[in-house]
């Protein structure tokens, strides 16, 4: 078992989708909503997501291919 | 003996250890450096930092760092210039230039760098690690040598050779990771939480952006024990601009300068600035972009201390600017020909970001600015290879000179 830190961004129509609740449906993971701000149009979420690392990993590319952004709760760790 | 005493989370105030943790378990905000303020007080003044060496550690006292565990590679103290030509070229009155490019490995982030790998020592850790394009991994590599600890840079797998150079002749271990800038950023994450490695910027994070800090210190010092009205800062993640307003503020409040408020303007480069987006938008809610920019030391996207940026700049009065990457050469070649400094892009952003907030009354020309130039120019060469004077050909012989030479065009300045 493992547990992912993770912020979701919703932007446009990804913002009426029910994304977090359908992610735990399609997958065998637990979400925990941590903190959100969500607009009418835009929106994030920070979540803790458990599961089997690689249920995670497929989870995430799910909630991506759903047109959220998948980010890390730190933001960008890659830096020049 | 440092007076940091514990990690606080910015957002709920919980207190944690000093140990390697960035985020508060709590409400997952960012956790930040706690000092023991009132011994502090009683220890630091001006003559006892003027007697200290002339790098960053003589501000140990305000530091995260005790002084048996320092790596040091004489980082900071880095020159402070009156930049009188460049001053007139803007209609400014008192303009300096704080160059950074100074460094060992020529950018600022070896004030970060050398608080964090000082503080993974102390930790116990054998590794300091990061992710990077550039600047980061080069500081990283060059403090682990220095340390005797083992460097562990990952990479995008597209990165130009030339990047990579400034870090491989440091002989780190060097990962390639083949997938998209987000692959890296997420793998990096990960790694941080399962391997007993210092990662600069996420595991010790709290200890890393306090680095920062001491660009206000020295601009405070050299300024003759005073701040400046102004500042203008390039901002990437947001970090290095909210921790120099906070050098300012701590200086303040242990009564080493005056108490002036300290007006902070930040720049990005219209290809990745997410931060003054949300600035010209009246909101605090930061839409991550795509960054797409020669400024390739600012594109940082999602940026981790945006929110807090922003506060800064409203607390302060300030603001914020984006220029084009025309805009970012012209303030590259600007800075070189007024003053002699050779600055890398982010460079460029901060003088065409300061020209902009001229223009756009964020910044009273009559008051004392700094700016802040964080990174050398041979960094970014390819970004200025085209727009800068190109040799005249001659042979040898006097004639072929007198002839190309009164022929060859006076040379063209740039920003009027």
């Amino acid at each position: 078992m493992a547990t992912r830190r993770v912020r979701f961004t919703f932007e446009g129509d990804a913002v009426k989708e029910p994304v977090i609740y359908l992610v735990g449906h399609e997958f065998d993971v637990v979400t925990n909503i941590r903190m959100a701000d969500v607009e009418h149009d835009f929106g994030w979420v920070v979540l803790e997501i458990d599961g089997d690392h690689d249920e995670i990993d497929r989870a995430l590319s799910w909630v991506e291919q759903k047109g959220v952004r998948v980010d890390p709760v730190a933001g960008d760790v890659v830096e020049s | 003996m440092t007076y940091a005493t514990c990690l606080a989370c910015r957002e709920c105030g919980r207190e944690f250890p000093l140990e390697p943790l960035h985020v508060c378990d709590f409400c997952f905000g960012p956790l930040e450096v706690a000092y023991d303020h009132d011994g502090i007080q009683s220890r630091i003044t001006r003559e006892r930092i003027e007697s200290g060496p002339r790098s960053i550690w003589r501000y140990i006292d305000l530091l995260p760092v005790d002084e048996d565990f320092i790596v040091d590679l004489n980082v900071g103290w880095t020159p402070l210039l009156k930049a009188e030509r460049l001053a007139e070229r803007l209609g400014m009155r008192e303009l300096w230039i704080k160059n950074d490019t100074c460094n060992p490995s020529w950018s600022f982030k070896d004030r970060v760098v050398a608080v964090a790998s000082s503080r993974a020592r102390q930790l116990g850790f054998q590794t300091l690690a990061c992710a990077s394009t550039g600047n980061l991994a080069n500081s990283v590599s060059a403090h682990a040598a220095r340390a005797g600890m083992d460097a562990i840079v990952f990479i995008p797998h597209d990165l130009e050779a030339g990047k990579v150079l400034g870090s491989a002749v440091y002989n780190p271990t060097i990962v390639s990771v083949n997938g998209s800038y987000d692959d890296v950023n997420r793998l990096c994450s990960e790694l941080a939480d399962n391997r007993q490695w210092a990662f600069v910027n996420i595991n010790v994070r709290p200890y890393y952006a306090e680095g920062s800090r001491t660009l206000a210190y020295e601009v405070a010092e050299q300024l003759g024990w005073r701040a400046p009205r102004q500042v203008v800062a390039p901002m990437a993640s947001g970090s290095l601009f909210t921790k120099i307003h906070k050098g300012f503020q701590e200086f303040q409040r242990y009564g080493l300068i005056e108490e002036t408020p300290v007006r902070m303007i930040g720049a990005q480069a219209e290809g990745c600035s997410p931060i003054t987006t949300a600035w010209r938008n009246e909101t605090t809610n930061i839409r991550p972009v795509k960054p797409d920019t020669i400024a390739k030391s600012l594109a940082i996207g999602n940026p981790a201390d945006g929110y807090y940026a922003l506060k800064t700049m409203k607390r302060t009065d300030g603001g914020a600017t984006a220029v084009t990457d025309p805009e970012v050469v012209e303030g590259i070649r600007m800075l070189a020909e007024c003053e002699g400094v050779f600055a890398e892009t982010a460079g460029g952003v901060t003088i065409a970001g300061l020209r902009q907030a001229i223009a756009n009354e964020q910044i009273d020309p009559d008051e004392p600015t700094v700016a802040f130039i964080t990174g050398g120019g041979l960094k970014t060469a390819d970004a200025v290879v085209e727009h800068v004077t190109q040799p005249i050909p001659v042979e040898g012989t006097l004639q072929s000179f007198e002839e190309a030479f009164a022929e060859a065009p006076e040379p063209v300045g740039v920003g009027g």
